[in-house]
């Protein structure tokens, strides 16, 4: 509903929102999350309170809306954005740098804990070295995963000071984005519809499976993984075209869903509740995609992990939420899809989703979190 | 035939060095030339002037020691952080406002214009709320200077604003629009809240030294509730006067006032107030409230005693507070259109000749005399943006009030002032995407202005240059599209990224682009032996279609995965194809024939008789077709390639005539 959202005008265009993970036994809902910057002269990574809905705080405060905890100057566009544990924050630039940040909770500062510098360049015709922007970060403490415009695939280790492993010239067009499928495998999206699987434990640069969009050669913008079901596999392209992946059988998605009307930048399936996806796009619009609505158990939400540890654990699958996703007929009557932003006109950048909660962030300079999504 | 100030830019000497401009798209240039100025000082003002009208002679010229170069904006505003929650919330309005174009009539259309009016104006009062909190938290007393001058423009225009959703968006009628006017003044005269709060705070109120101010302040804003509630604490404390202080109150309670509703005729009201002035004028003739000179001035006040009210001119502090006062106790039934003669006497009464009117009060006062143009014109000149004026003028213009009004340039004021701002976000680092849509929304010139604007978005990510690009595509706007491409695969070509290069101009169609791009492939491939990318060569699809190079460049790739999968002969029929069909450039021939070589010493026979003979009529042509002969000969490695492939031929079609021989013969 509506009035559950509350909105904070924050004069930059945010590209990222993400939730702090939360510790594993913790029931509370997500309370803090970090947004990152592009775009602007100087853009920043800020950490936010979500703010309490109708409840004092502690302190007896009541606060309606987000507000600063504390941010810090970032150089670049930040263009992705994952936490690495409760305090740390790995941050991809568009000047091919990424930074580890870390939040002092203890007096609400923001401090750079480690730099790559130019993690991602490009090597011009006179050979000199200019930064590539790094385009999709992904992190399984301590392992860090960055893909660019480059097309280069680095994988560093939050203690070491350089990169564990490169592949340069991984991909001959512009990697888009990242995810781990397991703890030793990558997927990654590029800009001419291809989905590629990397070992990383295999020496030789190549990966080990490639997919592909059938037809136009759509560029594919985000990628997520189900928490449970590993070879189930979202990603989001161009054309707002949302595309299931099994990436046991084919070369091809199982189906392709018409979504939005502009590029989709981000898809998430939820982390403990993973029949509902979310994805959101260029045209202004962030969908809900609920395939639970046929499902007469409803799975709990005490089970909650941030997106960093979610695919360590192993809850019990629920076979028949499995196959909606992989149903090759995803008719309306199964799947509930709904808008969460009506009327918006400018992009969603960026989402998450952890527990009853939901942030993400628009280039109208506003952050929206809801903290009641299956109310 | 007004004209600005003359302004000198900050940090310029005019007076020492000519100075010379460039025009830019929402700023102008200025640098100081190399030339001094030989008639010494002149007067500043008149040297800022030529600043604006001289020559564009000397740019450039500027030696080292005098290089400095001024960026002059027009919308100073755009660059103030805290107003950038102003420019994105309105944003949301404006489009909501354009979206809901004539969808209702009548009624329930106003309500929805005063709704978006007001939705304007909560914005502006949030944003002021924000910058007095920034004021009040910095400890930078410069910082703290602008951000109160900031509120004050902020709360000037919010007035201005509300003044004219009553006057024109709502369009109050004789009656209500009293009231309206009495909200606007509680609502923003509040240098006496203070005062108020002092005194209400205080353990005995009626024993306060300010009591009667507070009083008087009730009174002169028409709330007469709160006045009653305060007078009857003194009447208790004053058993006395206990007979007077129940006669005010009760021409207090009993004044009547317009209703919002529909409840009374005007004639009605007007009757029931001559009733009830008629009977405030007996007990002030009849001396009933001699004996306390406050309550006289109230009664008088409530009688409308134009030096009565004036006396309290300090609790009014403005002419327009006086002027609403002066309406509720003499013309409570006033008509649109007799405001302007109130408005002008109460100014001129209020000011007394002692101070002219600011900016402020001609605004609000050509507000009063309905002259909108006026109120936008003024409010152009003087305020440092154009965020007000394009929206308001946009509101105004779907109330439809605007209509008949024609600039001699550009199209109409609407999408003049629209125009203008959205020029001035895109001159801005970050907030050039809201601009995209009010130049949407302005149907003469907003699209040639989208199309000279988003060239000059610097496209320092692909990210970013995809969000320009989209604007462009859902626009149609095909010369942007492809010249953003353009400059993308520039960028990777640049960077030795063949493949994004080459995605670049499939997106953009761009076949010259492409076959250029395959030409780098091809070079590679010649001088390397081997491609670079194949996986964006394998997966080219429909898109190799895009240029002749390109399905060639694909199609070659094809024929080296047949020959490495030992397809042979699929192989062999699709490298002859490549040279019959013209599909491979001549240049490239001699490579197609070399790679037929292999094929040729197979051990079975793979290109047939009439396949060789096809083989061989592209070398011959090859050769003979050369008119570079005399190089084409002396070069060794050349003939002997040529040598050794005529023998091949010669050897292949020696078997295949055996072979194909022997298979029909038998």
């Amino acid at each position: 509903a509506m009035e559950d959202v509350s909105a904070k005008f924050v004069s930059q265009k945010i590209s990222r929102t993400r939730w702090r993970p939360l510790p594993t036994a913790a029931l509370q809902p997500p309370d803090l999350f970090a947004t990152g910057s592009w775009d602007n002269e100087d853009n920043r990574i800020s950490i936010w309170s979500a703010g309490d809905l109708g409840n004092a705080g502690l302190n007896g405060e009541y606060h309606g809306e987000p507000h600063l905890l504390c941010d810090i100057q970032h150089n670049g566009d930040v263009m992705d954005m994952q936490f690495l544990d409760q305090e740390r924050i790995v941050v991809a630039s568009s000047t091919g740098t990424v930074t580890i940040f870390r939040h002092h909770q203890n007096n609400q500062t923001l401090s750079a804990n480690h730099r790559w510098e130019k993690a991602h360049y490009h090597v011009d015709q006179d050979t000199s070295c200019g930064g590539a922007a790094c385009t999709g970060v992904v992190c399984s403490n301590p392992e860090i995963v960055t893909v660019g415009e480059d097309g280069r695939i680095n994988l560093f280790r939050a203690d070491q000071k350089d990169a564990v492993r490169t592949i340069d010239n991984a991909d001959s067009s512009t990697l888009h984005a990242v995810t781990f499928l397991r703890t030793t495998e990558i997927l990654t999206v590029n800009s001419i519809g291809q989905l590629k699987i990397w070992d990383l434990r295999q020496q030789r640069n190549e990966p080990s499976q490639i997919f592909s969009l059938a037809g136009d050669r759509v560029p594919l913008h985000c990628v997520d993984r189900h928490p449970n079901q590993q070879h189930i596999v979202a990603t989001g392209g161009q054309d707002g075209m949302l595309s299931i992946w099994d990436i046991r059988q084919g070369t091809m998605p199982v189906s392709l869903l018409n979504a939005h009307e502009a590029e989709m930048w981000e898809v998430h399936f939820h982390p403990s509740d993973p029949d509902h996806l979310f994805t959101c796009s260029e045209d202004g619009s962030l969908w809900h995609w609920d395939t639970s609505t046929n499902v007469s158990e409803k799975s709990s939400f005490l089970h909650q992990g941030g997106r960093s540890t979610a695919y360590l654990s192993h809850s019990t699958i629920n076979q028949s939420v499995v196959s909606a996703w992989l149903s090759n007929d995803p008719t309306k009557d199964r799947m509930e899809i709904t808008n969460l932003v009506p009327n918006q006109t400018l992009s969603v950048n960026s989402l998450d989703v952890l527990g009853p909660c939901l942030v993400y962030g628009t280039d109208a300079e506003a952050i929206y979190v809801n903290r009641q999504l299956f109310a | 035939t007004d004209t600005v100030p003359p302004q000198v830019v900050p940090g310029a000497d005019p007076s020492a060095r000519q100075l010379c401009f460039a025009w830019g798209p929402a700023e102008v240039l200025v640098c100081e030339t190399l030339f001094g100025r030989a008639g010494g000082s002149r007067s500043r003002a008149g040297a800022a002037a030529r600043v604006l009208t001289g020559s564009v002679a000397g740019t450039g010229e500027g030696a080292p020691s005098s290089s400095r170069v001024f960026v002059v904006r027009r919308d100073q505003d755009i660059y103030i952080q805290t107003l950038r929650k102003l420019f994105n919330e309105s944003h949301g309005i404006f489009m909501g406002l354009q979206r809901s174009e004539e969808e209702l009539t009548g009624k329930s259309r106003k309500a929805q214009l005063v709704q978006v009016s007001k939705n304007y104006r909560s914005v502006m009062r949030a944003c002021m709320e924000d910058m007095h909190q920034a004021a009040v938290s910095t400890r930078d007393p410069v910082l703290q200077g602008q951000y109160s001058t900031q509120v004050s423009i902020l709360s000037a225009m919010e007035l201005i604003w509300n003044l004219c959703e009553i006057l024109f968006v709502e369009a109050a009628a004789a009656g209500p629009l009293l009231l309206r006017l009495l909200d606007w003044v509680r609502l923003h005269v509040c240098d006496v809240d203070s005062m108020v709060r002092e005194v209400l705070s205080s353990e005995n109120p009626s024993k306060h030294k300010l009591f009667w101010n507070v009083v008087d302040v009730f009174v002169l804003q028409g709330r007469m509730d709160e006045a009653r509630h305060l007078l009857s604490k003194e009447a208790s404390a004053n058993p006395t006067s206990m007979n007077m202080h129940k006669i005010l109150d009760d021409l207090m309670k009993k004044m009547p006032m317009p209703s919002l509703g529909n409840t009374q005729t005007l004639t009605e009201l007007e009757l029931k107030w001559q009733h009830w002035h008629e009977e405030c004028q007996r007990y002030l003739q009849d001396g009933t409230f001699a004996s306390n000179p406050h309550m006289e001035s109230i009664c008088k006040i409530l009688l409308g005693d134009e030096d009565a009210i004036l006396e309290k001119k300090e609790l009014m502090t403005t002419w327009y507070h006086f002027l609403v006062t002066r309406l509720l106790y003499s013309h409570p039934t006033v008509k649109p259109m007799e405001l302007r003669f109130y408005a002008q006497s109460s100014m001129d009464l209020f000011l007394g000749g002692e101070s002219t009117p600011e900016p402020l009060d001609m605004i609000l006062m050509a507000a009063f005399e309905f002259e909108m143009h006026q109120v936008i014109k003024e409010c152009s000149i003087v305020l440092s943006n154009w965020w007000f004026v394009a929206h308001l003028t946009d509101l105004l213009d779907h109330c439809k009030l605007l209509q008949s009004h024609n600039l001699y340039f550009g199209s109409n004021m609407r999408e003049f002032l629209l125009l203008e701002y959205a020029s001035g976000l895109f001159s801005h680092h970050s907030l050039w995407q809201l601009g995209v849509d009010y130049f949407d929304h302005c149907p003469e010139y907003g699209r040639v202005y989208l199309e000279l604007h988003i060239e000059r978005i610097p496209l320092s990510t692909e990210q970013k240059a995809l969000k320009v690009l989209r604007i462009c595509e859902q626009r149609q706007m095909n010369e942007q599209v492809r010249s953003i491409c353009k400059i993308m695969a520039m960028k990777a070509l640049r960077n030795n990224r063949l493949g994004s290069a080459l995605s670049w101009s499939i997106r953009a169609k761009d076949a010259a682009f492409a076959t250029l791009i395959s030409d780098r492939f091809l070079k590679d491939y010649c001088e390397r032996g081997c491609f670079s990318d194949l996986d964006l060569i394998d997966n080219l699809g429909p898109s190799m279609l895009l240029s002749d190079r390109l399905t060639f460049l694909g199609k070659y790739r094809e024929f080296h995965r047949l020959y490495g999968e030992k397809r042979f002969s699929e192989a062999a029929r699709l490298l002859l194809t490549l040279m019959t069909a013209h599909i491979a450039p001549c240049s490239f021939w001699m490579t197609l024939l070399t790679d037929a070589l292999p094929l040729l010493e197979q051990k079975e026979v793979i290109f047939s008789a009439e396949q060789t003979y096809e083989l061989m009529r592209c070398l011959e042509d090859l050769t003979a077709g050369n008119p570079d002969k005399q190089k084409f000969q002396d070069d060794d490695v050349e003939t002997t390639k040529v040598e050794m492939l005529r023998l091949a031929l010669a050897r292949n079609l020696a078997r295949v005539i055996v072979k194909e021989g022997t298979v029909e013969g038998s």
